[in-house]
């Protein structure tokens, strides 16, 4: 670009991974020996890998390349962007590399397209005076067709259709280089961000002639304001009055974002669409700027046309250009996830709002995606996938509540750090480790109270997401390995009587207690040091404790009435399809029985569990062998799993929380083979912070017990609460 | 009562028609208040009133029968600025006695209203400068130039040699677009003689040229802009296609020639130094009329209309940006777009 290097790259990072495998337990003291045995691995995956560089450290990021190129075999550099020509001779004679010209608007596209559809609240719209200025889309399943307005030098319009398929529709010669150029000959100040600092301190009105100038109000019969703009600069009509730089900076921005706005609305209206993407050195990074593009579109639109920006706008060339190299490979065929851990958020481009970023020498900026192991898509029983919004509430929005979990998440930092240490007793560098992933997520914690928009909508999934992203990136991969270990022994012990007891139960009573079963797995923080010990002596006593811990009926959120009668007068579900949320007791003495009672009513069982680890949360290997366990004592499960009507799936996701509209392709692909009709979502991370108002096309349940005071309070309940939401689809 | 003058105070510019009648009888010539002749006698034996009031003695029209009245039609113009001045020479020559009323319209004769009475005694008669310009519009083109066509087209635009002014027949003119450069820009979808709409407008008009090209040249009239624009060089300025691509941009189908960023070249300081004020005024010049063409045909292919008259003062002896409008229109429309002008526009 004019003043930018951006580099995408694609690496593959070695990082540990827990991993557990099955005992050979014939002939061996079960009794005494943990349930299955922990190692950890390395594991290989792909990642691509985004930077941008200042073109003054050209140098640097020609150096940077040498040293990370280790693929021997790569002869050729895909470059877009004006520096293509530019920095040619000097690229290849550096690097021994051909350089390979691509088209920018072709790059531009292809990078629009790919971040459009993998990184979730990409896009936002700007909102000015409001305590948060971005409002986050939510990905909308089908992103074509949409209008790209790229403000470089000059104005391009480009229809978007389908992924390869986009068309020229028009531009404008008033655009990012009139403003530069214009606005230097008339205020003598040569940089473009300088020339926008003069804009936002000045006042257009002394140098435009607004509608009041010449009406001296309002044009009533057209209901034109009396402060809108009739003539831009039609009072320096003058040879001999001066004007101040900030007033003419001003004016000249107006008139810009003003005329690139009213014809992205002409074009938007020809040809039907109102979706507006703009981007460009115009727009990138600058407040100022898509303020008055956002205001010009309302205006033109009269609110039909909505302007939209996106996250990684300055990197969708370089995207592009990466992708068009990696053809063969296809990386659309992929899933890609941000890497919350390696990636500086939104704004960082501007180096005075976060010098911080700045630790080396040209590069301030950066992105990272993991290329995930399988592909994603929406939950296909999504009521209406282009609305779901996973999370219950946007902090970016909620100040209040924002305050409150940014504390919160603060002051369990030390506790965490320290259990990811005590995770590896054997490890030299485990302390040494765990105190940079505290520094790293306390810095992201500090960024966010200043950014809160940083990474997208801000959410308690996000800040938990970018927490396990920390911990993953100072390897720490499970640091709740070996307490799910011995919950999960534990609880197995007790899994018989447990079943006897509820086996004795009348049919209305025992239904009863398997929901409070449920929800009993989840009163308890395990990782607590008070719990564990009860558990260890006492587990059948820690369950019935639990239990005895919730809240008496009529819960905060009680639909088990209907629930009740659902069973007793209706036919058995079809199939079931359930979230699982920790480990131990909660899977094991919670989970199982009430999946145990819905095979016995006929219904098949799909059990969902995360494909890495988070928090305790149970991950699909665990549930494996658990599940392998369980069947060995218990005829009903062991002949469903035989029949395949318990089936064990992985979710897609290594969160503690739940997107639907991003989980495993084959988990999808079996919903809909065998026609699930009910979904049961357990546990505050996937029920209650996210899809507490998720519509579903059939019967759905969600519960859990809320652990934490300022939560229950903001429900309107106490710490203990209950959420037991059973809803049907209105017809 | 016969108004005898018809006023239009814009944002820049006023504009003043006065109805000399030829056919006073002996009769009338007595009854006569002795100011309006003093006024019509100021008017017509003069083309300069005060330092900046012009009469446009080229556009009289001759010999025109208004109202059952025969007599030649005449056109003056002055800056707004001097409207206080005005009104001041109304009061002297006691214009409030003539017992007619004054018909005004442009922002100026709601913002002006007041000074009118208090100071002029005068009681204006305000209408709709849409409605009036429309009127206009179909007015002058109906009574034609002293016996030649009012509308015309320009045959061969960008062709220096071969460019030809045409006269064009705008009998049936309906639908039609109508672009008005003043200060700023309306833009109007006409369909017939009282149904139209306001289709849209852009601030960077007539006085967005004007008034950058003061701040850039120092220039101090309308005239003198133009003037410096003529002899200017717009690609030195700004930024051609083929500045970038080195020729025709082939993906897009871009002819090398078109401007991709306007002052584009001025975001170097080697360029900035090495242009001369007459390059300025003509990529001003060139800028505004390139976006108000592509505004304008952008809002024909939303309405459905292929003809499109501009009209307003901006157009006034600027021969440039007319023939620039033509091309632009016939050009990006692939033929579909006629650009038309008016000679009293």
């Amino acid at each position: 670009g004019g003043s930018l290097t951006k580099l995408a790259y694609y690496s593959t990072v070695q990082h540990k991974v827990a991993r557990v495998r099955s005992f050979d337990h014939s002939g061996k003291d079960i009794e005494n020996e943990p349930l299955y045995e922990i190692s950890v691995q390395e594991e290989i995956t792909a990642r691509l890998h985004f930077i941008k560089f200042e073109n003054t450290y050209i140098e640097t990021c020609l150096d940077f390349i040498k040293d990370h190129l280790v693929n021997t075999e790569t002869k050729v550099i895909k470059a877009t962007g004006g520096g293509a020509y530019k920095f040619k001779d000097l690229i290849e004679k550096k690097l021994g590399l051909k350089v390979d010209k691509e088209d920018v608007m072709t790059c531009l596209i292809k990078g629009c397209n790919f971040v459009l559809r993998n990184i979730p609240h990409e896009v936002f719209a700007y909102q000015k005076d409001s305590d948060t200025e971005f409002r986050f889309q939510t990905n909308h399943p089908n992103i074509f067709p949409y209008l790209l307005v790229n403000i470089g030098s000059g104005v391009s319009i480009v229809k978007v259709e389908t992924e390869d398929k986009f068309e020229w529709i028009g531009g404008s010669s008033i655009g990012g280089g009139t403003f530069w150029g214009l606005g230097a000959l008339l205020t003598k100040t040569k940089k473009f961000d300088e020339l926008l600092q003069l804009a936002s301190k000045g006042q257009h009105t002394n140098v435009d002639m607004l509608v009041k100038d010449v009406y001296g109000g309002a044009y009533q019969t057209l209901g034109l304001s009396g402060n809108l703009i009739a003539s831009s600069f039609g009072k320096s009509t003058t040879a001999d009055k001066e004007f101040s730089k900030e007033d003419m900076a001003k004016s000249l921005l107006h008139m810009i974002s003003n005329d690139i706005g009213q014809l992205a609305c002409l074009y938007a209206k020809l040809h039907n669409l109102d979706k507006i993407y703009f981007g460009g050195f115009f727009i990138r990074g600058h407040p100022v700027t898509m303020r008055t593009i956002t205001y010009s579109i309302n205006f033109f639109s009269k609110g039909e046309v909505q302007a939209l920006f996106l996250r990684h706008e300055g990197y969708l060339g370089a995207i592009g250009a990466f992708l068009k190299g990696a053809e063969q490979d296809n990386p659309n065929q992929y899933s890609w996830g941000e890497n919350y851990a390696g990636s500086s958020g939104l704004m960082s481009t501007s180096p005075d709002v976060y010098p911080l970023q700045r630790t080396r020498s040209g590069t301030f900026d950066m992105l990272e995606m993991d290329r995930l192991e399988r592909p994603l898509v929406n939950l296909p029983l999504l009521k209406d996938p282009s609305t779901y919004i996973p999370d219950t509430v946007d902090l970016t929005d909620d100040a209040m509540a924002r305050k409150y979990w940014l504390t919160c998440f603060e002051e369990a930092l030390d506790g965490v750090a320290k259990r990811a240490a005590a995770s590896q007793p054997d490890s030299m560098d485990a302390l040494e480790r765990a105190e940079k992933f505290r520094q790293k997520y306390w810095n992201k914690l500090q960024t966010l109270r200043q950014q809160p928009f940083a990474y997208g909508t801000l959410t308690v999934r996000s800040l938990l997401d970018t927490r396990e992203h920390c911990l993953n990136e100072f390897n720490f991969p499970d640091p709740y390995s070996k307490v799910k270990q011995k919950e999960n022994g534990i609880a197995l012990k007790c899994f018989q009587s447990v079943i006897e007891s509820l086996d004795s139960l009348g049919w209305e009573e025992r239904q009863f207690a398997l929901v409070k079963g449920l929800l009993a797995g989840n009163v308890f923080d395990w990782g607590a040091k008070a719990v564990s010990d009860v558990l260890e002596s006492e587990p059948q006593f820690g369950f019935e404790e639990a239990k005895s811990k919730l809240q008496e009926r009529p819960w905060l959120e009680d639909s088990y009435s209907q629930w009740l009668e659902r069973l007793k007068e209706g036919p058995p579900h079809k199939c079931a399809l359930i979230f699982a949320d920790n480990s131990g007791i909660d899977i094991i003495l919670g989970v199982f029985p009430f999946v145990r009672e819905l095979l016995s009513r006929g219904t098949e069982v799909i059990l969902a569990c995360n494909s890495g680890p988070a928090l305790n949360d149970v991950t699909y290997s665990e549930s494996l062998i658990v599940t392998e366990r369980i069947a060995a004592m218990d005829p009903v499960i062991q002949s469903a799993l035989r029949e395949e009507k318990l089936l064990l799936v992985q979710t897609g996701s290594s969160s503690p929380c739940l997107d639907l509209s991003r989980l495993d392709k084959g988990l999808a692909v079996l919903v809909r083979e065998r026609k699930t009709d009910l979904v049961i979502i357990e546990g505050m991370g996937r029920a209650i912070h996210t899809n507490y108002y998720a519509a579903l096309k059939c019967e759905s349940l969600k519960l859990a017990v809320i652990k934490n005071s300022w939560l229950a309070d903001r429900l309107g309940g106490k710490i203990f609460s209950v959420i037991f939401k059973y809803e049907v689809p209105c017809k | 009562v016969f108004p005898w003058f018809g006023l239009d105070i814009g944002g820049t510019l006023v504009k003043l028609v006065y109805f000399e009648p030829k056919d006073i009888t002996a009769e009338e010539e007595e009854e006569e208040v002795e100011n309006l002749k003093s006024i019509r006698k100021y008017l017509t034996s003069n083309v300069a009133y005060g330092s900046t009031g012009i009469r446009d003695v080229h556009l009289e029209l001759k010999d025109l029968t208004l109202c059952g009245r025969k007599g030649n039609l005449h056109f003056i113009r002055f800056p707004t600025h001097d409207m206080p001045a005005f009104i001041q020479m109304g009061s002297e020559k006691h214009f409030s006695s003539l017992h007619t009323t004054l018909c005004a319209t442009g922002g100026g004769a709601y913002k002006f209203e007041q000074d009118f009475r208090t100071m002029g005694d005068l009681q204006l008669c305000k209408l709709d400068e849409l409605d009036c310009l429309i009127k206009g519009v179909l007015y002058i083109d109906s009574v034609g130039f002293n016996g030649h066509s009012e509308c015309y087209y320009f045959e061969n635009p960008t062709d220096a040699e071969r460019c030809q002014k045409l006269p064009f027949n705008l009998e049936n003119p309906y639908p039609l677009l109508l672009v008005n450069i003043g200060s700023g820009v309306s833009i109007l979808a006409v369909y017939s003689k009282e149904n139209y709409k306001r289709v849209t407008g852009t601030s960077l008009g007539g006085g967005t040229f004007f008034g950058l090209c003061c701040l850039l040249t120092g220039c101090s009239t309308f005239e003198e802009a133009l003037e410096m624009a003529s002899h200017g060089d717009s690609t030195k300025v700004d930024k051609l296609v083929r500045d970038i691509y080195g020729g025709d941009y082939e993906r897009f189908g871009l002819p090398g020639w078109a401007v991709a960023s306007s002052f584009g070249n001025m975001m170097s300081k080697e360029k900035r130094e090495s242009v001369s004020k007459e390059d300025l005024a003509k990529a001003t010049l060139i800028t505004i009329t390139n976006n108000i063409g592509s505004i304008a045909r952008m809002c024909a292919l939303n309405e459905n209309i292929n003809r499109v008259v501009f009209v307003g003062n901006f157009l006034r002896i600027n021969t440039i940006s007319m023939r620039l409008l033509a091309y632009a229109l016939d050009y990006w429309s692939k033929g579909q777009l006629k650009a038309l002008f008016l000679e009293h526009e």
